[in-house]
């Protein structure tokens, strides 16, 4: 029974790496697929959110009485039905967590810390009465000085928004709270002595806008928990364990007794990673002892949930007259939103990552203001800082008269690299990736006058992590597949190929279902890259237990030795001498007779994945600026990363040309917009101007495949990378369209003008 | 107040219920219909995951109120296949790998329908410009675009 790596594959059908249609495609294109706000329970309530209109103020007394006398009130949960939680961090995913946090960030305890914090929720039997009772809830505030932005929020004496917070990683520690949760650092070599050596030094300050990610489903969530405390709930999320887990803190329940059930996904990237309704669903369905069902509405998606940080940056390079980068500092303050945990360390660790250079040396500040806490965004931390440094470098290409990719390439990471966050990359992809968009037809085209051209590379780490997988052989020989990490973007699909290929069955025998928490083991949650990857890891797992079953029952039947069968091409086959005498079984031979050979058949992969594989990529990128308007046209658009392999490429593509788009809403559009008054002034699509299809071109997507020796068929994560590059590449072309250096993002039509009319370009 | 009664036509079959003055189309469909495949994104009229046909019309039914069509044929997600025959742009999208999450995917089959019946052969152009009531988060748009544009190759055909 070999064991090999995807590429001699045994048997014959090789569904893994072909553009399979999608199992839970019939039910997304008839309208007959689930998404969280499709569910619905006999005898439901409808709950609502009482939002602060402060983005800072403390909070003295909620009064609820007149609501609760409103007919048709059921229900109504504030601070007071959530126990306090002591402060203690966990890791979630690529951030860490904080209870005591959380359990303020899902209803507001001591302080309203941002405009959109829960201070109160209803349950009742219209959406209507529901609405009506929010205006009865009687809060009592005192207001207090805000701050929004996070150069501000770091200045001694700025409005402070706890107390209890000393920066963490300073020696001393402070003797008085701030706004700075926390001081990061990574070194490599001597920064110092690298800049010495340098013949150029660039240095230079660019700031980033918090933006959204953006998912078109809001938030969603239905409860209902019985007299015995028996909790059923059904939420879009990426990870329905980890929601289960964080209810059960929050709200003091046996984690055996929740029940909970991803609905189909309308979209993540981090940002339903977090609970926000679930625990307060459940927290109503329990008093009212109804089920309970809420919604959030657009706006409240943007005022309370996600985004990713804004940030300022401060970058520093030194290179020698040949192009060799010696010396690499940077500063990065990023917003973590009310509550520390910003994603400030990735961002501190990336920052670096593609190229290898002897003396690194970052440092981090996750700072807290009054906005909504951030969540992960697709690469958490990650464009951020590499926009800066990807900018810094081609403003090193230029002053040394080298081009682009030709200083990337003579820089870039590869097998042996000490990255300056640690560890020594193994076979990665940075230079095919340079070299497959060097060789574009893209890249060797003309420009005209005010059309530019930007190259940038980017790097995200990719995680693994707990995973189970179930596969079952149905009595017909057909396979269930049950995996636990919410389907986002075509995951049933390239795991059901994996699926067919291990076990020699058709595709279409292959039915994949995402397994709710009470049906399956424990699946840390879909992001970090990690599903795809860690999935078939986990599958190659139960398939082997599923041949090693299949070869014992074979053995048994034919009274042969182990080394008289093995499995390939989908049967039992005897080799040698018993070929004579029996004929190989497949897998639904055996499932017909199970009953007779030793019962039921199936395999449970329980994995904690190592061995993701970095996953790099190159973005290039051609604009034309008006210069009547300053507004920048995407003409056309190349990604080219490394997937170690492809298992879906359709889906790979789709994850390469999403987060290219998501990247150029980040550089020309995207950002949250506040008044003096600290209150957020466009939650909504309208002036939270996201790209539509008339925005952008066509994004050519080259799969570069440098297989990651870690994994069974070579897979590294691919979900996260493309957005890393865009904001990079865009702000290198809008440079090499205007000449001008645009440090600050979005550039956005405005911001863009107004720079050309500064230098007296804005005449066509 | 009393509630609406209100009769009309979904995906050719009669319905009749009651709504609020302020209920909007969407939430009938959704709520009181229970045709799903609607979806709110926004309820702005910025998404256009609720596209649906009014008379012939392509609407975001978000923006459309419930006591506004009586007497009215609307046409949704639902009725866009034939028994077991998907339409072309279905089948295109579902082969092309034209969705991802598949929350904005019924109002896009719902758009590019309305767009292909009264421009049988339109330019990338003219179907980025149609599209661009519809908000996609997951693709780019490269892969629908590129599903519209052959379906509409593949019909022209035949």
């Amino acid at each position: 029974m070999a064991e090999t790596n995807g590429h001699s594959r045994t048997n014959g059908q090789h569904y893994v790496g072909t553009r399979t249609v999608r199992p839970d495609g019939m039910d997304k294109v008839t309208g007959r697929a689930r998404f969280g706000a499709d569910f619905n329970l006999p005898g439901q309530l409808i709950g609502r959110v009482l939002r602060s209109p402060h983005p800072h103020a403390r909070i003295i007394a909620i009064d609820t009485s007149k609501a609760l006398a409103l007919p048709g009130v059921k229900a109504i949960i504030t601070r007071d039905d959530f126990a306090d939680q002591p402060s203690e961090f966990i890791p979630a995913g690529e951030m860490m967590m904080n209870y005591k946090d959380v359990v303020r960030n899902v209803m507001a305890r001591e302080k309203a810390l941002y405009e959109g914090h829960p201070v109160a929720a209803v349950a009742a039997t219209s959406t209507a009465i529901a609405r009506k009772a929010l205006k009865l809830i009687d809060v009592t505030y005192e207001v207090l000085p805000h701050v929004i932005d996070v150069v501000l929020a770091m200045r001694p004496g700025a409005p402070l928004l706890h107390d209890d917070l000393f920066t963490a990683g300073v020696e001393p520690r402070p003797d008085k709270p701030s706004n700075i949760a926390k001081r990061v650092e990574i070194k490599l070599g001597d920064v110092e002595a690298g800049f010495k050596k340098a013949d150029v030094v660039i240095e230079r300050e660019f700031k980033t806008a918090p933006v959204h990610q953006g998912y078109i489903e809001p938030h969603a969530a239905l409860a209902t928990v019985s007299e015995d405390g028996a909790t059923e709930l059904w939420t879009t999320t990426q990870g329905h364990f980890i929601v289960r887990a964080h209810c059960a803190r929050l709200l003091g329940l046996d984690m055996g007794k929740v029940r909970v059930t991803a609905t189909e996904i309308g979209g993540g990237f981090g940002g339903k990673t977090v609970v926000y309704l679930e625990p307060l669903a459940i927290a109503l369905s329990r008093k009212a002892k109804r089920p309970v069902k809420m919604v959030m509405s657009r706006e409240e998606v943007f005022k309370a949930s996600g985004p990713t940080s804004g940030a300022t940056v401060r970058v520093k390079m030194g290179a020698t007259k040949d192009g060799k980068f010696v010396a690499g500092f940077a500063e990065l303050k990023y917003q973590a939103g009310a509550f520390q945990g910003s994603p400030v360390q990735p961002g501190v660790m990336c920052a670096y990552a593609p190229y290898d250079i002897e003396n690194v040396h970052v440092i981090g500040y996750d700072v807290v203001s009054n906005r909504p806490k951030v969540a992960a965004y697709r690469a958490p931390g990650a464009p951020i800082s590499e926009y800066a440094v990807e900018s810094v470098v081609d403003e090193i290409a230029k002053k040394l008269g080298l081009d682009p990719i030709e200083l990337r390439m003579m820089n870039a990471a590869r097998e042996g690299t000490k990255a300056a966050y640690g560890p020594k990359f193994g076979p990665i992809g940075l230079e095919e990736t340079l070299n497959a968009i060097k060789k574009t037809e893209h890249w060797n085209t003309p420009l005209r006058k005010w059309q530019g051209r930007g190259v940038a590379s980017g790097f995200w780490f990719n995680i693994g992590g707990e995973t189970t997988v179930s596969l079952t052989v149905n009595e017909d020989g057909t396979i269930s597949l049950m995996a636990g990490t919410p389907d986002i973007g075509g995951l049933r699909a390239s795991l059901t190929s994996v699926v067919a290929d291990e076990l020699g069955v058709p595709y279409d025998k292959v039915r994949p279902i995402i397994g709710d928490t009470g049906s399956l083991g424990f699946n840390f949650l879909t992001g970090g890259s990690r599903s795809a990857f860690s999935g078939s890891m986990a599958i190659v797992e139960a398939a082997k237990q599923i041949k090693a079953d299949l070869c014992a029952r074979a053995c048994k039947l034919w009274e042969a030795k182990p080394d008289q069968v093995e499995f390939k091409d989908g049967a039992v086959r005897p080799l040698g001498a018993l070929g004579e005498k029996v004929k190989p079984m497949t897998v639904a031979d055996f499932a017909k007779t199970a009953g007779k050979t030793g019962g039921p058949i199936g395999g449970v992969g329980r994995i904690n994945a190592q061995g993701a594989g970095p996953s790099f990529g190159t973005h290039l990128v051609d604009l034309e600026v008006d210069p009547e308007t300053g507004r920048a046209t995407i003409l056309r658009y190349t990604v080219a990363q490394d997937a170690g392999r492809a298992l879906h490429p359709a889906y790979v593509e789709g994850q390469y040309q999403g987060g290219a788009v998501q990247g150029i809403g980040w550089a020309l559009n995207e950002e949250y917009v506040y008044g003096d008054d600290g209150k957020l002034q466009n939650a909504g699509f309208l002036d939270y101007r996201m790209p539509v299809a008339s925005d952008v071109p066509m994004i050519d997507a080259i799969l570069v495949e440098v297989a990651n020796p870690k994994h069974p068929y070579g897979v590294r994560g691919v979900g996260e990378t493309p957005i890393v590059p865009p904001l990079g590449a865009i702000a290198n072309a809008m440079e090499n369209a205007t000449g001008i250096r645009f440090t600050e993002l979005p550039m956005s039509p405005p911001k863009v003008l107004k720079a050309l009319k500064d230098k007296g370009l804005n005449k066509a | 107040m009393a509630k609406h009664h209100i009769e009309a036509t979904v995906n050719g079959d009669p319905v009749e219920f009651l709504c609020e003055t302020e209920d909007t189309l969407l939430d009938v469909l959704r709520d009181t219909l229970d045709l799903t495949g609607s979806k709110e994104g926004c309820s702005s009229g910025d998404c256009g995951a609720c596209s649906v046909m009014l008379d012939g019309r392509l609407v975001c039914s978000c923006l459309v109120l419930g006591c506004e069509v009586s007497g009215r044929k609307i046409e949704t997600i639902e009725g866009m296949a034939k028994g077991e025959a998907l339409h072309p742009l279905q089948r295109r999208f579902l082969e092309a790998a034209a969705l991802q999450c598949g929350i904005c995917t019924p109002g896009f089959l719902v758009a590019s329908k309305a767009l292909l019946e009264q421009n049988p052969n339109p330019s990338e152009h003219e179907v980025r410009f149609w599209l661009a009531g519809n908000l996609c988060r997951c693709t780019g748009y490269d892969k629908i675009v590129t599903a519209v544009m052959d379906t509409a190759a593949a019909m022209r055909k035949g």
